[in-house]
């Protein structure tokens, strides 16, 4: 992958001006900003747009209760078997998915990428172990693994996350890596170390600068990676239980046998799944063509 | 190429060794006594020890892994705690009904892909094309098991077109491969799954070949073909969409090893009987010798369609030489 200036100097500053100026042309990429500032702005104030608790029980005038109603004016997206607000639910789902999506995915990230400079600057052996090791955690298949650690580790949101992370890192060190190795070829990282850079100061006001925009990218993707897996995971009843998120939302409508009943109830959280998973992908979209210059031909 | 072949397939031996290894250690770090799962703590300690025994659960963590290790040469898994069978036995059983659906969504995935995708590259800027990326993009994002969820409702519950659950429809069926697969009432429990499975397949391979339709058409030859004044569609299937495969060939070696997760949660949801729903159970009833076993054998498959799909992207571009 070519990346748009190669320099020095960090170019973060150039990336975001031309994201913004794709916007202008790319109509899903503008959806995409406008759907995440959306979700981000739901799960900021959760706690103020969802009326009810996701566990309290809801009444009628003649005191019972309010089990599987269709949308209505009280409750948007109806009521669960037990009388529970949907529409609460899903809002304050929308806070776990992009807690557990921005955090794996940053955790992602940072060992990925140290893991894959260190390999991409140093070369010869030690790339050779790191390689080795890598290749070894791509053997492991993604979702087996993650429900194997998720039932010996106990049910929190944070081994979910960390069950996320512990695979998803392979993926992340293999590009930085392979990008790194053109870099570390470049006469300015030899000038740096003929005024006398050491390998720390090279890897990371060198060849950092000049990897983020493919970090920044993966980052974006790995979002997305991260939120679909907790959703999986919730969903298979391996979740944290006292956080309410959309995978346990369906996890609990497909247990008790309502998803053949109640459309309401399994249709809001998926439809918020794939728009923010959507969201998210037209947004690392653009990002992409302004970090490859290559797509911006097409 | 043999040559190649043999070494591919001593790594992947020795990953899976490793991968066992890990599972294996993963699965006594289980917080708390992993037998109080398998024999009830109450009883008395000599008959205690006499199931543990049966189990080869007493005896050093390092002796049951020289065990474990011993007997995966031999693929035994150990008995399954929960069917007192072994482990082995319920794994071949699930196989298969895992691999057809796989390999039935996996056909229909690339089928539609890659006549999709060259036909989209060729209706490049239409209104259509947009569309078909966009509704290629949605079923790429959203999860198989809500899908699932939405179809049983739609196609099973709704319109009652095809059954919503499991392998065949309860009494029918017998014991031999034909009498078990080779039915109508099996094709109909099939269609739902594959399909669905096909759809979230289906984006990967698509917007692969578009793009290399993209490039491969901008190459000199297509220009001669045209010149000649070939058929359009001769020029689309014959000239381009060839040379374009290459890259969807690739991509789906890597692609198969993340649509097993896909795979997993599908088979829950239609309780399909494969081993990604027995992973599940497995692990729910804390039956380990049966999880792992599933576990290595999911490993395995992945492992060995990636060499497969290497293979035959040295087969389909003789450029390609692994000696």
């Amino acid at each position: 992958m070519n990346i748009a200036t190669l320099n020095k100097k960090g170019n973060s500053k150039s990336i975001s001006r031309l994201f913004l100026k794709n916007l202008k042309y790319d109509k899903l990429a503008l959806i995409g900003v406008v759907l995440l500032i959306f979700f981000i702005g739901v799960a900021v104030f959760s706690d103020g747009i969802a009326p009810h608790g996701p566990r309290d029980r809801h009444y009628d005038e003649e005191g019972s209760i309010r089990r599987l109603e269709p949308p209505s004016l009280e409750h948007p997206f109806g009521t669960t078997d037990v009388g529970r607000d949907i529409f609460s639910q899903v809002v304050l789902g929308t806070r776990t998915a992009l807690t557990v999506g921005l955090l794996a995915a940053f955790l992602v990230t940072v060992v990925g990428s140290i893991v894959g400079i260190v390999a991409g600057y140093y070369g010869g052996w030690v790339d050779t172990v790191i390689m080795r090791v890598v290749d070894f955690f791509y053997a492991i298949p993604f979702i087996p693994f993650v429900i194997v650690l998720s039932a010996v580790l106990k049910p929190s949101i944070w081994n979910v996350i960390l069950a996320v992370s512990l695979l998803s890192w392979r993926t992340v060190a293999r590009l930085v890596r392979s990008q790194v190795l053109s870099i570390v070829e470049r006469p300015f990282i030899k000038a740096g170390r003929v005024a006398g850079a050491g390998d720390l100061r090279l890897m990371i006001k060198y060849i950092l600068p000049n990897v983020i925009p493919l970090i920044l990218l993966e980052m974006a993707f790995m979002v997305n990676w991260a939120i679909a897996a907790e959703a999986s995971i919730a969903f298979l009843g391996f979740g944290d239980p006292s956080v309410p998120s959309w995978g346990q939302i369906l996890h609990i409508v497909f247990s008790t046998g309502n998803s053949r009943v109640a459309w309401w109830w399994i249709t809001t959280p998926g439809v918020a799944i794939v728009l923010l998973l959507l969201s998210i992908f037209f947004v690392a979209r653009a990002l992409e063509e302004v970090v490859d210059p290559r797509l911006r031909r097409r | 190429m043999l040559n190649y072949f043999l070494k591919r397939l001593f790594v992947m031996l020795l990953m899976i060794v490793l991968v066992s290894t890990m599972i294996f250690f993963l699965f006594r770090t289980m917080p708390g006594d992993p037998t109080a799962f398998v024999v009830d703590p109450s009883i008395p300690p000599e008959a205690r020890q006499q199931l543990l025994e049966r189990y080869g659960l007493d005896g050093s963590l390092w002796d049951q892994y020289k065990v474990f290790i011993t007997d995966l040469a031999r693929l035994d898994f150990g008995d399954s705690f929960f069917y007192n069978r072994p482990a082995i036995e319920i794994i071949q059983e699930k196989l298969a009904a895992t691999l057809i659906l796989m390999l039935t969504a996996m056909v229909f995935a690339y089928t539609m892909g890659i006549f999709g995708g060259a036909w989209m590259a060729w209706r490049r800027g239409s209104r259509l094309e947009s569309l078909g990326i966009t509704i290629s993009l949605i079923f790429r994002s959203a999860p198989t098991f809500w899908v699932g969820l939405m179809m049983i409702l739609l196609f099973s519950v709704r319109l009652a077109w095809f059954p919503a659950q499991g392998m065949r429809t309860a009494g029918t069926g017998g014991g031999t491969f034909a009498e078990m697969f080779l039915n109508l009432d099996f094709l109909r429990h099939l269609i739902l799954p594959a399909i669905v499975a096909g759809m979230y397949f289906m984006a990967t391979p698509m917007l692969i070949m578009r793009n290399s339709m993209l490039e491969v058409m901008s190459e000199d030859y297509i220009e001669m073909a045209r010149a000649k004044g070939t058929k359009e569609r001769h020029i689309l299937y014959r000239h381009a969409a060839r040379n374009a495969l290459l890259p969807v060939v690739t991509a789906g070696a890597l692609f198969i090893g993340a649509s097993i997760g896909g795979q997993v949660l599908l088979e829950v949801v239609f309780s399909w009987p494969g081993l990604g729903r027995e992973i599940v159970t497995a692990v729910t009833r804390h039956d380990y010798p049966l999880a792992q076993g599933c576990f290595i054998i999911i490993s395995a498959m992945v492992m060995f369609m990636n060499l497969i799909a290497d293979m035959l992207y040295a087969f389909l571009d003789p450029r390609i030489s692994y000696n």
